[in-house]
């Protein structure tokens, strides 16, 4: 059963990352990244990684996408054929840094394979006590730093579209 | 193998019960609000059809599955046909982790009145009325009308805007009963019920879900006498039925977690646990449409200035406040 | 991971539900189409200008600063539920992490991002 729905969530994931890439409308491609976010909280779940899990839905697809759709829906781009197949050099160099992946997690993969965890050792390292008792003791700092990288994300934002701001006003 | 079927005899049972309340209870809803806005407003309402118009919600749902659903011209078909239903399933969804009742045995088992009790049920509510904004926004831009596409995007940033002070405002709750589990939260109230210690968290809730769910001072994205309908202009039939009844169930679900955070849940005095539960909820919603029949429709720059400037910023401080008094 | 499963059940259910209602809809409703009623609706005029318009950048700013304070928010959760077990540590470090993104939202405030005018 487990073993089954990894399987379809993992095919699901996979297939609506392709999607993803070859959609041709922006709309279209956003749904399908979506989707790919939906597989992979249902793989987090099937980990027993409840918080990780929810989290993905309201942070990717909740908030993230929201603001892809935004530009998708401001912006209103009128799909052109054939600009995918503008630049062979950029294309070369994201097929080779995909192979290159590639072998670097199939390498880690095999390194690794021994110390991976079975069935029976799990713990539940996944729900919200777990999590955040590592969080706000163990990994104090970076939590504490997340809040300047933030902090820099918002002066961004609104440095970026100020002069639009000053603008708009008569 | 018997106590594997018959659990999953109980979870079907549930769960049809559960989804047939919403669905019936979304169809009257829509009648009590007619009837009852009509009363304050000193109409009639609908009394046509059945005795005091009971059966105009039926009359409705037959008049929407048999009108023509018209697609039109230069929309995205696809997404103009998954944006209602994006909405309805998001909406009745959220029930999942809401506890109507304490547990019951039967036949010597446990059964526990909810259909999954997850301990992170909150977030699970969060996540899933943020994934609503696609419904509104995707619905509005499918249709390839100006009203549709100007009701959508209001409608999707007022969504997100209340969504930051609808979880926040909710920090202290969780301070107060230690999990996200609403079953758990249910039963910290035990001894008092929330709203009697966290007045200030229930006023921003309750203001952020109403806008959350559009409901008339808040419901710009739906403008009629400016936008036409907004983001549901374009929709016929059954497909904007369902955005109505993912309306209506969305206001079930306001009363429900209004309940189960502030109000003690399922418990009560005399009554059995369901029959609170309801009772409690349709107080919610009763509320909810004298606010509607009471107050006139927010400008857009109210609107956004109440959410940012005032509802956040108090949902912060009271998160800070509820830790200090806790911790001294 | 057991008890997602009544939630899945209960999605396929809920889309069922949706879908069943859009199907007979489009099997019971009559069904004539010609051009003029298939316009997008613009107050019985033929649309004049395509519905295509760029919008004003602030949407997009409210969307950007909604990611960035529903980040917040999203550490926030977790403390709330550890917050009694924390104690007065966990208390003092949330207050900075607060502190921190207050001062964000003044600096927003005080730009005149938030304005709608």
């Amino acid at each position: 059963m487990q073993l089954l729905m990894f399987y379809i969530l993992g095919f699901g994931a996979v297939l609506s990352a392709l999607l993803l890439v070859t959609s041709k409308k922006p709309v279209n491609a956003a749904m399908s990244l979506i989707a790919t976010m939906f597989c992979l909280a249902g793989l987090y779940v099937l980990l027993d990684a409840h918080l990780v899990a929810v989290l993905q839905i309201l942070v990717y697809a909740g908030a993230v996408m929201v603001l892809f759709l935004f530009v998708i829906m401001l912006l209103n781009i009128q799909e052109k054929e054939g600009r995918l197949a503008g630049s062979t050099i950029a294309l070369q160099f994201v097929s080779i840094l995909g192979v290159g992946m590639v072998f670097v997690i199939a390498a880690s993969l095999v390194k690794v394979r021994g110390a991976l965890p079975t069935g029976g050792e799990l713990f539940p390292f996944g729900t919200t006590k777990a999590v955040g008792s590592m969080l706000f003791t163990e990994y104090l700092l970076p939590f504490e730093i997340a809040s300047m990288l933030l902090l820099a994300a918002i002066v961004g934002a609104v440095i970026l579209a100020k002069r639009r701001i000053s603008d708009a006003k008569p | 193998m018997l106590t594997w079927s018959l659990g999953f005899l109980i979870l079907m049972v549930k769960l049809g019960a559960v989804l047939l309340f919403l669905l019936l209870a979304a169809a009257y809803l829509v009648w009590l609000e007619r009837k009852f806005l009509a009363r304050l407003q000193v109409r009639y309402g609908p009394n046509r059809a059945g005795k005091y118009g009971l059966l105009q919600p039926i009359a409705d749902m037959i008049k929407m599955l048999t009108k023509e659903d018209t697609i039109p011209e230069g929309a995205d078909r696809v997404i103009f046909l998954l944006a209602p239903a994006v909405v309805t399933v998001t909406a009745l969804l959220m029930f999942a982790v809401i506890p109507f009742g304490g547990d019951l045995s039967f036949l010597g088992k446990r059964i526990p009145m909810v259909i999954a009790d997850l301990n992170i049920g909150l977030l699970f509510v969060f996540a899933l009325s943020s994934l609503g904004v696609y419904g509104i926004a995707l619905g509005g831009w499918a249709s390839n009308s100006k009203y549709s596409l100007l009701g959508g995007i209001r409608g999707a940033a007022q969504m997100i805007s209340y969504e930051l002070s609808l979880g926040l405002s909710l920090v202290p709750v969780v301070m107060l009963a230690g999990s996200f589990s609403l079953v758990d939260i249910v039963r910290a109230q035990e001894a008092y019920p929330f709203i009697l210690v966290q007045p200030l968290a229930f006023v921003i809730f309750v203001i952020s879900a109403m806008a959350e769910s559009k409901r008339i001072p808040f419901d710009l994205p739906e403008a009629e006498n400016e936008l036409g309908a907004g983001y549901h202009t374009e929709y016929s039939g059954i497909r904007f039925g369902l955005f109505f009844l993912g309306e209506y169930v969305n206001m079930q679900v306001l009363g429900a977690l209004v309940a189960v955070l502030f109000l003690g849940g399922w418990s009560g005095p005399f009554l059995s646990g369901p029959a609170w539960f309801c009772i409690k909820i349709l107080v919610v919603a009763l509320v909810m449409i004298w606010i509607r029949g009471t107050l006139p429709r927010l400008r857009y720059d109210q609107l956004m200035a109440l959410g940012w400037k005032v509802l956040i910023p108090l949902a912060l401080v009271n998160i800070v406040v509820t830790g200090a008094v806790i911790l001294i | 991971m057991s008890e997602y499963v009544p939630v899945l059940i209960m999605l396929v259910l809920a889309a069922a539900t949706a879908v069943g209602m859009l199907v007979a809809t489009s099997k019971i409703g009559p069904r004539k189409v010609f051009a003029d009623k298939m316009e997008p609706f613009e107050c019985g005029e033929s649309p004049i200008v395509s519905p295509k318009l760029r919008f004003s950048v602030k949407f997009y700013l409210v969307a950007l600063f909604f990611v960035v304070f529903d980040m917040e928010a999203v550490f926030v959760y977790p403390w709330a539920v550890l917050f009694r077990d924390l104690g007065m540590f966990g208390f003092v470090e949330m207050m900075i992490f607060l502190a921190i993104l207050a001062v964000g939202l003044l600096y927003v405030w005080r730009r005149g991002a938030l304005e709608w005018d």
